[in-house]
């Protein structure tokens, strides 16, 4: 199916088209692979996760990924969220990069399950994102972005467990 | 015939394309023939209308359009249990004419 | 009752500034209805029959009077000065413009209340027991747990984007008076042999066109881990619900197709790991929590007994209070059923004087039932004349609780796009009928419970007897099913047989009471009556 000048045209298309990154590495430069391509080969570093696709299958490999695209076809999807929470509760450090319907209002939400990077099918208003970024003053429940929920702030410590 | 109908969209009132404009009475829905969706894309992109669609329509004796599905006779009236409320709050006729 | 900290608000008020934001969006054009849509319904805004509809959240039922006033004040000045109670403990308003919608969420949240969550796939409100805190037969004050959850649930990361939506009640005693098992998660705190309390979840009920009773997926949840476990239930349903068809993407479908034992499995497996990351609150927020639900100032040593010498007051007595677990108190239940009335329905001035009686006989609370009714649930018996009184003035005074005019009923074709058949001219018809014959009182206890379509929020698979609205050719039409119950005992209805124009149906639900009347054995309700002798003499009285 490779067809080399498209593979050139969209590997420039998708370094241009995140939007909002937040990390200071390099960007992969090689487009990401399926996750049954990825699972079946040893030299890809950058994988793209469907929503039917189970995350966990990469667990296996988190040493070798740089970074996992999570394909929203439509925003009312919600797998995605549970796919990157999943990756990042096994200890996975590199790029998340949320791509496909990817609108405004599931922007917060989307980095509180550990997206670090966002390439909007359609390009958004640089402002209405930044509104939507900052939308919680503070955060009800525990996720993966290292924030400490209200419960936790309520009582003094740092991390939710209670061992009791 | 066809008529247009839909909800203002900052209102949400029932709203009924009277040719030129919408109108709140169906009385004044006018025969959209074919045009009906683009008048529909057309209004719904001006955001003068959200979730515009066609339905099917007659006259009754007295010449006054008639939706032909009940859901939009209730719509073009108002609800059955509440008479103040509706758009004919001083006809007596009006809860027949739903059925 | 809980109180919001500074958190609790700034996160109401986030919320405001973030919807009065997608408003202006969806205005300016910038969000098409198609994208405006599920964060409206995540605001509870739907576009209804008449205008759009907003559903405002009871967080599980419990209000205080000036919440309650807010919600007076709220349909005067922005809709039709009235407003409806829903089977989920919420409140509607039909007549709601789109422009107006942050500035009334800005107004609730100045007394701890929003609509988050009240629709859209997500999890939404969380109903309880409508006599916690007062109930005899409780164990727990299950009030907590939903407060705990309500907080874990809002603006919820991962889960705001379900298959469908989602529901959870939590119960703390036997009798489920929150129709726990129809729920997507139903929980009951409950006891061990050694006294501790603990959480039973039971998971994938749900009513709509696909009626499910749950599952016991885990006996025994400790209080330390509500969140985590709960979190491995949503997770699992995330990741496998069906998102291929809408009717099918509810989580007792997805039980339904692997077990629930194997949906029990991976949620363990889930649980374990999540056991690691943290989620759980300190155990110190669940006792925070705690205390705003501890006693009101009970006067102690009041005694039982209430002097029913007035006829009409003994019937209210009988009919609309409930045993309190403290001496010389009683919960009254304030019915919305008015003989020939719109079921759940109340105006402002109802609304402000329900407020006001919950201040001055109720220690400032009360409650709305998933019956649609309203509870005050700490009155003291000897001031309970003074509150009817108070209330039969007010027209609020029907004593009819659980009988055949205490119908639940849906907004049906009247107010809903959904709808295939008008549910409140029915209900309407019906008390007026049994009310006009003197039957009301002698059938005693029948749960009659009616919805438009074959979304059942009217509960009518629940029903005693349920009616279900159709379509049939373009005219209304009505199934009628019998032997449906949500308490402990919960059943799903049957239908009897071919549906029954409007008129026919009111007539085929007295034929239904005849039957019973006829063949009832000591003490027995309509409910035991059916089960005892099964559906063929009702069928041989409606078609034979
Ligand atoms: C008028 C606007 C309403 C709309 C558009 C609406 C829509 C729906 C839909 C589509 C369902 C089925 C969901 C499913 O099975 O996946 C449903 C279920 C339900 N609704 Fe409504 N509803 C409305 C009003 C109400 C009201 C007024 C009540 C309370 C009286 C209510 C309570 C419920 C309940 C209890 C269920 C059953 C939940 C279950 O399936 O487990 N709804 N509603
Ligand atoms: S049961 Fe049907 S008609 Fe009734 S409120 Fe629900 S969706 Fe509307």
């Amino acid at each position: 199916m490779a067809e080399p000048i498209s593979g050139t045209d969209s590997e420039a298309r998708e370094l241009d088209d995140v939007q909002f990154r937040f990390r200071e590495d390099e960007m992969v430069d090689h487009p990401a692979v399926t996750v049954d391509a990825f699972v079946g080969q040893t030299n890809a570093s950058a994988v793209r996760i469907e929503p039917g696709d189970d995350a966990r299958d990469l667990l296996p490999h988190l040493g070798r990924i740089a970074l996992v695209e999570v394909n929203f076809p439509s925003f009312g999807d919600g797998r995605g969220y549970s796919a990157a929470r999943i990756l990042r509760e096994a200890g996975y450090q590199g790029e998340l990069r949320a791509v496909g319907d990817v609108l405004i209002d599931q922007l917060s939400h989307m980095r509180r399950c550990g997206f670090d990077s966002f390439a909007p099918g359609v390009r958004l208003d640089e402002e209405d994102a930044a509104r939507a970024f900052a939308t919680w003053p503070e955060v009800y429940q525990a996720a993966v972005d290292g924030r400490a929920p209200i419960w936790t702030l309520r009582h003094g410590e740092r991390n939710g467990d209670t061992n009791g | 015939m066809k008529i247009l109908t839909g909800s203002d969209l900052k209102s949400g009132a029932v709203v009924w394309w009277d040719g030129s404009s919408w109108s709140l009475h169906v009385e004044d829905a006018c025969d959209v023939g074919e045009d009906a969706a683009s008048i529909a894309a057309r209004e719904e992109a001006e955001r003068r209308v959200v979730v515009p669609y066609a339905i099917e329509a007659t006259t009754d004796a007295q010449g006054r359009v008639r939706p032909a599905h009940i859901k939009d006779r209730i719509r073009a009236l108002g609800p059955t249990v509440r008479a103040d409320l509706t758009l004919r709050p001083a006809d007596p006729e009006a809860g027949t004419w739903v059925i | 009752m809980y109180q919001y900290d500074r958190y609790d608000q700034q996160m109401v008020d986030a919320r405001v500034a973030e919807f009065r934001d997608q408003v202006r969006r969806r205005l300016d054009g910038k969000l098409t209805e198609d994208q405006f849509k599920p964060l409206r319904l995540m605001n509870g805004l739907y576009l209804q029959l008449h205008a759009y509809m907003l559903r405002v959240a009871v967080p599980y039922g419990t209000l205080n009077s000036t919440q309650m006033h807010m919600l007076g004040t709220i349909a005067d000045k922005y809709d039709r000065g009235y407003g409806h109670f829903t089977t989920r403990q919420n409140i509607q308003y039909n007549w709601i413009k789109l422009e107006d919608a942050p500035d009334i969420l800005a107004e609730l949240s100045t007394v701890e209340m929003h609509a988050i969550q009240t629709s859209g796939n997500c999890i939404r409100n969380i109903s309880a027991d409508h006599f916690a805190g007062a109930a005899a037969d409780e164990v727990a004050d299950p009030r907590p747990y939903a407060e705990l959850m309500r907080q874990w649930s809002s603006f919820h990361p991962e889960f705001s984007y379900l298959p469908r939506k989602f529901k959870i009640a939590v119960i703390a005693s036997e009798t489920d008076r929150a129709a726990m098992r129809l729920h997507d998660i139903g929980i009951r705190i409950h006891k061990n042999d050694a006294g501790e309390l603990g959480a039973a979840f039971y998971v994938g009920g749900g009513m709509g066109r696909t009626p499910m009773i749950s599952h016991l997926v885990r006996e025994w949840v400790p209080l330390d881990r509500l969140i985590t476990y709960a979190e491995a239930c949503l997770r699992v349903y995330n990741r496998y619900g069906r998102r291929d068809n809408k009717y099918k993407a509810r989580i007792k479908i997805l039980l339904h197709e692997i077990g629930a034992e194997d949906y029990a499995a991976q949620v363990d497996a889930e649980y374990q790991q999540l056991l690691d990351q943290g989620v759980e609150p300190p155990f110190a927020e669940l006792q925070r929590i705690r205390t705003f639900f501890a006693d009101p100032p009970f006067v102690e040593g009041l005694s039982d007994g209430v002097d029913q010498s007035d006829p009409a007051f003994a019937a209210w007595v009988q009919q609309n209070t409930h045993l309190h677990r403290v001496h010389g108190y009683t919960s009254a239940t304030i019915s919305l059923k008015p003989v020939g009335g719109i079921p759940g329905d109340a105006t402002a001035a109802q609304i402000h004087l329900m407020a006001d009686l919950a201040k001055e006989f109720s220690f400032d609370e009360c409650r709305v039932t998933h019956a649609q009714n309203i509870v005050l649930p700490h009155v003291e018996q000897r001031r309970l004349y003074e509150l009817w009184q108070r209330l039969d003035t007010a027209g609020l005074a029907t004593a009819n609780l659980d009988n055949i005019g205490d119908i639940i009923a849906c907004p049906g074709l009247d107010y809903c796009s959904l709808a295939n058949a008008r549910a409140i001219p029915l209900a309407q018809k019906i008390s007026q009928r049994f009310s006009d014959n003197g039957k009301d009182a002698v059938i005693g206890e029948l749960k009659l419970k009616i919805s438009g379509c074959i979304n059942a929020c009217g509960h009518h698979h629940a029903g005693h007897i349920g009616v279900l609205g159709v379509d049939r050719k373009g005219r209304e039409n009505y199934q009628l099913l019998l032997g449906g119950s949500e308490g402990a005992d919960t059943s799903l209805g049957k239908i009897t047989g071919p549906g029954f124009d409007e008129d026919g149906v009111v007539d085929a639900i007295e034929k239904t009471t005849e039957v019973y009347l006829a063949q009832r054995q000591d003490g027995e309700r309509f409910l035991d009556t059916y089960r005892r002798i099964g559906m063929e003499p009702f069928k041989e009285a409606l078609y034979g």
